[in-house]
């Protein structure tokens, strides 16, 4: 039984960053841009999320240095595709090239610090629940956080008029900008939103995943992040699902390594990579006739005047 | 008052050679900017990353060594972007590629063979990186499975199969427990071109590859076929061009020549196979694709800049105590001001004035 929350109690944590990043990524692409440069803006989150914990001693206030510092970045990005219409894929890549320079940079005067780890909640009589108490009311404020947006972000995508606009963006920019709608400011305001997902993502790994920084310590967290875009066509449903999915195969191969099973562990390691590769091959297999991704994805988009 | 992007009716020939130079002056503006806040003096780290590297024969020799892998790989990648194929695992490629070499170097250590070694080493090099490159090509076009993705994944895995490799099968029995093969024997290296010094056989290979691509891209079909698919995905399809084939062509080329540095570098300048052959090649590779604007000779001279950056940003260290990171950060700078330079061959800036439009529209 022990055991059996401590798995739990793991896979959640090694799955927020995955879906406050992958919600993030969502939005963006609902809007038509694709980002690739999410492991950078992630990494960029994750030192100064760490510079601004240590030096305030204070969980919240790294967290919004995250924030701020992925939301920076990405604006970068959204000047360069949407205000220079450059080529996405290869801006996304440059991103995160300079993304791991710069916290190497900024993280370097932090690499052998700690900080105290995220706080996480305690509610007398509820979290001492045996089995799902420490699940459902023992965890940090990332956890919990990580649900309201991804419940927040269905809501505005699919319930209200500025997220069906959005979303009419990323499917036609032609048609949006002809009924007038600012398809670039709109734009810019999705690649900040994901910008800022994936710097607190970045910034939840040192606050509250392991207590100090390592540089590159997101190790293809960003990467995993747009698969899960892709597995989940899209949808803020089926993004959970994979998110915790995924959490679950790191955990449960971190644990076949300490139960010896006889495989190196490097193979086991290799497992959450090879899993993306072969779900993507599935999922892309799987959609026959039309591709459920919005329509304008990826493509440059200079209004007529 | 508002400034907009405006298609140009043709693309600009000036400003298309003009641009890589914009952007490296605009790099380096950003640099001195960079170093000031970082408290150091900018004239001299920009001497220590420019010009240092360029005033001793070691040092030459040293960037011709860092161009190599960095030439090949990206002459393989301009392949791919040119065919709108986007390869981005080169670094897995290259890391496979140096496994696969490595295992005919190590399994025929101390033994007696024949010269056939080195050869062998570097065509099954070459296979193996492009197999390896084929597996996120056929994904793409099997399946229509994301190359970006997969073949990056590819790379985790590459860099975990090398690790297991030389800490479990292939570790040196008497290298002290380190992660690391023992060093090949003579036979298995690439031999040096000056007697003594650090420039070896696969610069001169490097060479040949522009060389063939150049003409592969310029003077054949098939190299026509590739530019088409890329810039005109319509026109290509009622020309009847197979752009399945050409993303199949262009990943296993590049592969190849992943692979083929890959083995170059280990049986080259380190001598022996361990984690941490390559400082991120794949990945820099990307941006001398697009510094030499997918162009084989750009890409030879972009090869010998951004190498001259990594020395120059090792003596930096050095002598002025400047992060190695600052090498990463001023690659990331330059390959934005590249592409946004490049922007301005398409496009050019206009003021609008939106009242006055306005104004026009009612009269």
């Amino acid at each position: 039984m022990e055991l059996v929350e401590a798995i739990i109690l793991a896979v959640l944590a090694a799955s927020t960053p995955l879906l406050i990043a992958a919600t993030g990524e969502l939005v963006t692409e609902r809007s038509g841009v694709l980002n690739l440069g999410v492991e950078g803006m992630m990494i960029v989150g994750a030192a100064c999320g760490f510079a601004g914990a240590w030096l305030t001693g204070s969980t919240f206030i790294g967290a919004l240095f995250g924030i701020v510092a992925g939301t920076l970045v990405s604006l970068i990005f959204a000047l360069m595709t949407l205000g220079l219409a450059v080529n996405q894929v290869a801006t996304g890549l440059a991103l995160t090239i300079l993304g791991i320079g710069l916290s190497g940079l900024i993280g370097a005067g932090f690499v052998g610090e700690r900080i105290t780890p995220a706080v996480h909640l305690a509610i007398p009589g509820l979290t001492e629940i045996p089995l799902i108490g420490r699940v459902l009311f023992g965890e940090d404020g990332f956890v919990y956080f990580s649900v309201a947006l991804i419940v927040g972000v269905w809501w505005f995508l699919h319930r209200t008029r500025a997220g069906l606009i959005l979303r009419a963006c990323g499917d036609n920019h032609v048609s949006a900008h002809a009924l007038g709608y600012p398809v670039l400011r709109i734009r810019t305001f999705a690649v900040m939103f994901g910008g800022a997902c994936a710097g607190l993502a970045g910034a939840y790994l040192p606050l509250a995943y392991t207590p100090f920084f390592i540089p590159g310590m997101t190790a293809g967290r960003g990467w995993i992040a747009l698969a899960l875009v892709v597995f989940s066509s899209w949808r803020p449903g089926r993004l959970v699902v994979g998110a915790y999915l995924f959490g679950a195969v790191t955990i449960l191969q971190l644990h076949a390594q300490g139960w010896g099973v006889g495989i190196p562990s490097q193979f086991m390691s290799a497992l959450p990579y090879l899993a993306t590769v072969i779900v993507l091959v599935l999922l892309s297999r799987a959609r026959t006739g039309g591709s459920s991704a919005p329509a304008a994805l990826g493509t440059v988009f200079v209004p007529d005047r | 008052m508002q400034l907009v992007l405006e298609k140009r009716a043709e693309r600009s020939n000036t400003i298309a050679l003009i641009s890589p130079l914009i952007a490296i002056g605009l790099t380096i503006v950003t640099m001195v900017i960079l170093f000031a806040i970082l408290g150091k003096n900018p004239l001299l780290a920009l001497h220590a990353y420019f010009i240092a590297p360029l005033t001793d024969g070691y040092s030459l020799q040293e960037i011709a060594v860092k161009a190599t892998p960095l030439v090949m790989i990206a002459i393989g990648l301009s392949l791919c972007y040119l065919a709108n194929a986007w390869n981005i695992g080169a670094e897995g490629q290259f890391l496979i590629g140096a496994v696969a070499g490595s295992w005919i170097a190590v399994k025929t250590q101390g033994t007696d063979v024949g010269p056939w070694v080195l050869p062998a080493m570097l065509v099954l090099a070459a296979a193996a990186g492009a197999l390896y490159a084929l597996i996120p090509a056929i994904c793409k076009v099997k399946f229509g499975a994301s190359e970006i993705l997969t073949s990056l994944m590819l790379v985790y895995v590459a860099d975990l199969f090398l690790d297991y490799l030389v800490r479990g099968p292939w570790r040196d029995p008497h290298g002290f427990n380190f992660p690391t093969t023992a060093e090949f024997d003579p036979i298995a290296t690439v031999p040096l071109l000056i007697e003594g010094g650090r420039l070896h056989l696969g610069a001169m290979i490097a060479l040949l590859v522009v060389a063939a691509v150049a003409i592969l891209l310029g003077r054949t079909i098939k190299g026509f076929e590739i530019r088409v698919v890329g810039a005109a995905p319509r026109a290509a399809r009622f020309g009847g061009f197979n752009a399945n084939q050409l993303v199949i062509l262009t990943f296993a080329i590049s592969g190849a020549l992943a692979g083929f540095a890959g083995i170059i570098e280990v049986a080259g300048p380190v001598g022996h196979l361990q984690p941490g052959i390559s400082p991120g090649y794949g990945f820099t590779a990307i941006i001398v694709a697009f510094l030499g604007r997918l162009n084989p000779l750009g890409i030879l001279i972009a090869g010998l800049f951004v190498a001259l950056t990594f020395i120059g940003g090792e003596q930096a260290q050095i002598a002025m105590k400047i992060p190695l990171d600052v090498t990463k950060v001023f690659q990331g700078i330059l390959l934005f001001y590249v592409l946004a330079c490049d922007s301005l061959i398409l496009y050019r800036f206009k003021l609008v004035f939106p009242n006055r439009q306005v104004t026009r529209g009612a009269g």
